[in-house]
């Protein structure tokens, strides 16, 4: 089959799904999506469809990023508005159908928003405030496209651009590249182009291309949902990669924690394979390129380039000393491209729409957009894509809408464990590369964390050190041994047991990590206890000197106390939760808890009623009165 | 060998790149790598003993114990940890009354940390088996677990 072939019956799959007379119903199944429980709206649809025998068609797709209102269901009717629902469940499901799938009430009180048309009666999505400060490119078809028919992404655009380069000179794609300034979104954000010259330049007859997916920092999931939500933009980029650098077998090294996105990944392999879109001979030009996928054993040090090609050798990860770079000795010693998941993604979008187009986005050493996975404390969880250059302010308040439950706003971690906490002040900073790393965080890999009051900053650089110090590979002495003593220091600070000296110590070793370490791993190691002494070292000496907790969450130095005043008599909701039964009723029928006994598990807070409000925390412990301690029975 | 690893130790995978790959595959059907699987795998690959077992050690993934018929797997990443994600596997551990890495008398559950499933949106999480149970809280716990076993010779109060 041509490739003109292959478009037009791709065209004709995608038209008579979503430009067909019957109702087109799409679910989001992305693993978030089912998480928020997205399969059993899709099986209540299939059931309810089929009992009324109602003409529809029910298609999977991934995420679209706005998590936060997982499970999404989007309604695309003929000759009326696409109206997409929010946290959908089984038990709307009857009322959806009966309402816009057979007639003609689009339930609206129901729904997000419409997609399209609308005529003002409801919101429309696209015109949401947080899309103006928005721009999708990666995440176009995410939520939109089926990941599991190629058909789909053929036919908004997809594959034209290997079709394209496989008319190219190799070299004028490597020129493309370069030109259009894309740097690796792994986080070092190494030139593209430069890396692929390199490669290409080598000796040797045999290469590789890899494509890094094993996204290890916790609180970054984009990864996972470009390659659960469209994941032939991925194999498309790897392709033209290899036909550039003159490469014959690929790798596509991933997280064995994302069985979903490996399931979509095998699926998206074989169809482009069927096609002839991947193997032998691709769309008849004679070059050859096959991708074997590796899934990891849960090292997070794989990450690292050099260490993941041991992973795939099947030697342990443990990252070792350049040069030589893997563009001249990489995988079994032979010259190899490694990129990660979304750099690949950028690379047939830069071919159809040119490299000036791409270098016009973003700031002067930062082109294209970046992808950001918002989590923690933010309102709208969930993914966002934005140019290089938008500040952290618009990312968290614009596009995350703030901080939840009217808390307010402490310190944003950005960068995964190897990058750093910014407080407000920091908030204008830009999100690129340079801009960041002056700040003394990183890039990373996209995770974004807001924190609110309720965290604790020394808590926090604790967690990371704690992540680190477990996953340091061991071969540098100074991440292997600098790590623990570090992380010995904070646990010292967090019950309580720190000295002054200690802040101006964790400062010393954490200096000596990142100087004498080999990788980038325990080169940033120390940055989340760097920055937060940095930035928060008010908090640290109230651990020291007043042995409290400001966001009352170091559990050595709180304690919880019932409000006899607030207490509602008759209620036992705290008595029943508590596991070790350290709650008692007191003469005046006040419950009373038990400090002695107290495990501090913090379910008598969670249960007691809202309008009561009766428990609370204090720090430092000694503020507990003792008339109320001194009333238990 | 075990008749089971011999689907597992195919030819076509007689090759020292392919031991990640094995130690998977034995861990998936048996829900944990057991001493005869290494040994085994070291003689078919020809390699020494301690290589298959440091690689084995080295992986996060792999565990040398047995796994529950529902595995718990609490996840400690970053936006769960914020979220109280600890007193989540403090609960559980209290709970199931073991420690993390350990499994019930009765081997129906285990327990064990991980570190991101990518559900961050939706934290803390604890995926019991292959399901996810978002915004967990110590409370929670209990309910979760009896979703998942119901207790049935023990009536159950709220009948």
């Amino acid at each position: 089959m041509t490739f003109e072939e292959i478009q037009k019956q791709a065209k004709s799959n995608w038209d008579s799904q979503y430009h067909g007379k019957a109702p087109h119903i799409l679910i989001g199944t992305a693993t978030c999506g089912r998480a928020a429980g997205a399969l059993p709206v899709v099986e209540a649809f299939s059931n309810e469809l089929a009992k009324r025998n109602a003409r529809a068609k029910v298609t999977e797709v991934g995420c679209i990023g706005l998590c936060s209102f997982e499970p999404l269901v989007t309604i695309i009717k003929p000759s009326s508005f696409t109206v997409c629902y929010n946290n959908a469940t089984p038990q709307v499901v009857p009322t959806l159908v009966e309402g816009y799938v057979l007639g003609d009430d689009p339930c609206l009180d129901l729904a997000l928003g419409t997609l399209d048309g609308g005529d003002g009666k409801a919101v429309y999505i696209p015109e949401l405030s947080r899309f103006e400060h928005e721009y999708r490119l990666l995440l176009r078809n995410c939520g939109y496209i089926d990941p599991g028919n190629i058909n789909h992404y053929i036919a908004n655009g997809g594959y034209s651009s290997l079709a394209m380069a496989l008319q190219m000179e190799p070299d004028t794609i490597v020129g493309e590249i370069k030109k259009s300034g894309l740097r690796g979104r792994g986080g070092a954000g190494f030139p593209t182009g430069r890396k692929w010259q390199q490669c290409r330049e080598a000796s040797g007859q045999t290469k590789y291309i890899i494509c890094n997916a094993d996204e290890g920092d916790p609180g970054a999931f984009m990864d996972r949902v470009v390659l659960e939500s469209d994941p032939q933009q991925v194999i498309e980029g790897m392709v033209i990669a290899a036909y550039a650098v003159g490469s014959h077998d690929g790798f596509i090294y991933i997280r064995a924690e994302y069985p979903l996105a490996i399931e979509r990944l095998q699926v998206a392999l074989e169809q482009a394979k069927n096609l002839g879109l991947l193997g032998d001979n691709i769309l008849g030009s004679g070059f050859s390129f096959d991708i074997e996928i590796v899934e990891g054993a849960g090292a997070f040090v794989s990450g690292e380039s050099t260490a993941l090609m041991y992973a795939i050798e099947g030697r342990r990860s443990m990252p070792r000393a350049r040069p030589p770079h893997s563009v001249k000795a990489g995988l079994w010693g032979k010259p190899t491209v490694l990129n990660n998941v979304k750099t690949y993604a950028y690379v047939p979008l830069i071919l159809a729409r040119g490299a000036d187009w791409f270098s016009g986005i973003g700031t002067e050493g930062s082109k294209g957009t970046a992808a950001f996975a918002l989590a923690g404390k933010m309102v709208n969880t969930g993914l966002a894509e934005v140019a290089m250059g938008t500040t952290l302010h618009e990312l968290i308040f614009d596009i995350g809408g703030g901080i939840r439950s009217g808390k307010k706003f402490k310190a944003v971690q950005i960068g995964g464990p190897s990058g750093g906490c910014l407080p407000e002040s920091m908030l204008r900073t830009a999100v690129d590369f340079d801009s960041l790393r002056k700040a003394g965080a990183i890039m990373g890999s996209g995770g974004v964390i807001a924190m609110d009051e309720d965290n604790c900053m020394v808590d926090t650089a604790k967690f990371f050190l704690d992540f680190i110090q477990k996953e340091s590979c061991g071969k540098c002495s100074t991440c292997r041994i600098g790590s623990k003593q570090m992380l010995d220091m904070l646990e010292d600070i967090t019950v309580g047991k720190g000295k002054i000296e200690d802040i101006d110590w964790l400062v010393e070793v954490g200096q000596d990590i990142s100087g004498g370490s080999l990788c980038g791993l325990g080169r940033t190691a120390p940055n989340p206890a760097l920055t937060t002494i940095r930035y928060f070292r008010d908090e640290y000496e109230a651990h020291i000197l007043e042995k409290r907790c400001p966001a009352l969450v170091c559990k050595e130095l709180i304690a919880y106390y019932i409000l006899p005043e607030k207490c509602e008599r008759a209620c036992e909701h705290c008595v029943l939760s508590c596991p070790v039964k350290a709650i008692t009723t007191n003469e005046k029928g006040i419950k009373v808890i038990d400090q002695s006994k107290c495990t501090k598990c913090g379910s008598c807070q969670l249960v007691c009623p809202p309008e009561y409000n009766a428990v609370i925390r204090l720090s430092p412990p000694s503020l507990v009165p003792v008339s109320g301690a001194k009333t238990q029975e | 060998m075990k008749p089971e690893l011999v689907d597992i130790l195919v030819p076509n995978k007689k090759d020292r790149r392919h031991l990640i790959s094995l130690l998977q595959q034995v861990q998936y059907k048996f829900g944990y790598i057991p001493k005869e699987a290494m040994l085994a795998i070291a003689d078919f690959l020809e390699i020494p003993e301690s290589t298959v077992y440091g690689i084995a050690t080295f992986y996060n993934l792999f565990r040398f114990t047995p796994l529950g018929k529902h595995p718990v797997k609490v996840c400690m990443g970053t936006a769960c940890h914020l979220a109280g994600g600890k007193l989540v596997l403090e609960a559980m551990a209290r709970e199931l009354d073991i420690q993390v890495g350990g499994i019930t008398s009765d081997q129906e559950f285990s327990l064990d940390r991980v570190a991101c499933v990518g559900c961050c949106a939706l934290a803390p999480v604890v995926v019991v088996s292959d399901s996810v149970y978002p915004r967990m809280t110590p409370p929670k716990v209990e309910e979760v677990l009896v979703t998942v076993k119901p207790v049935s010779q023990e009536q159950p109060e709220k009948h």
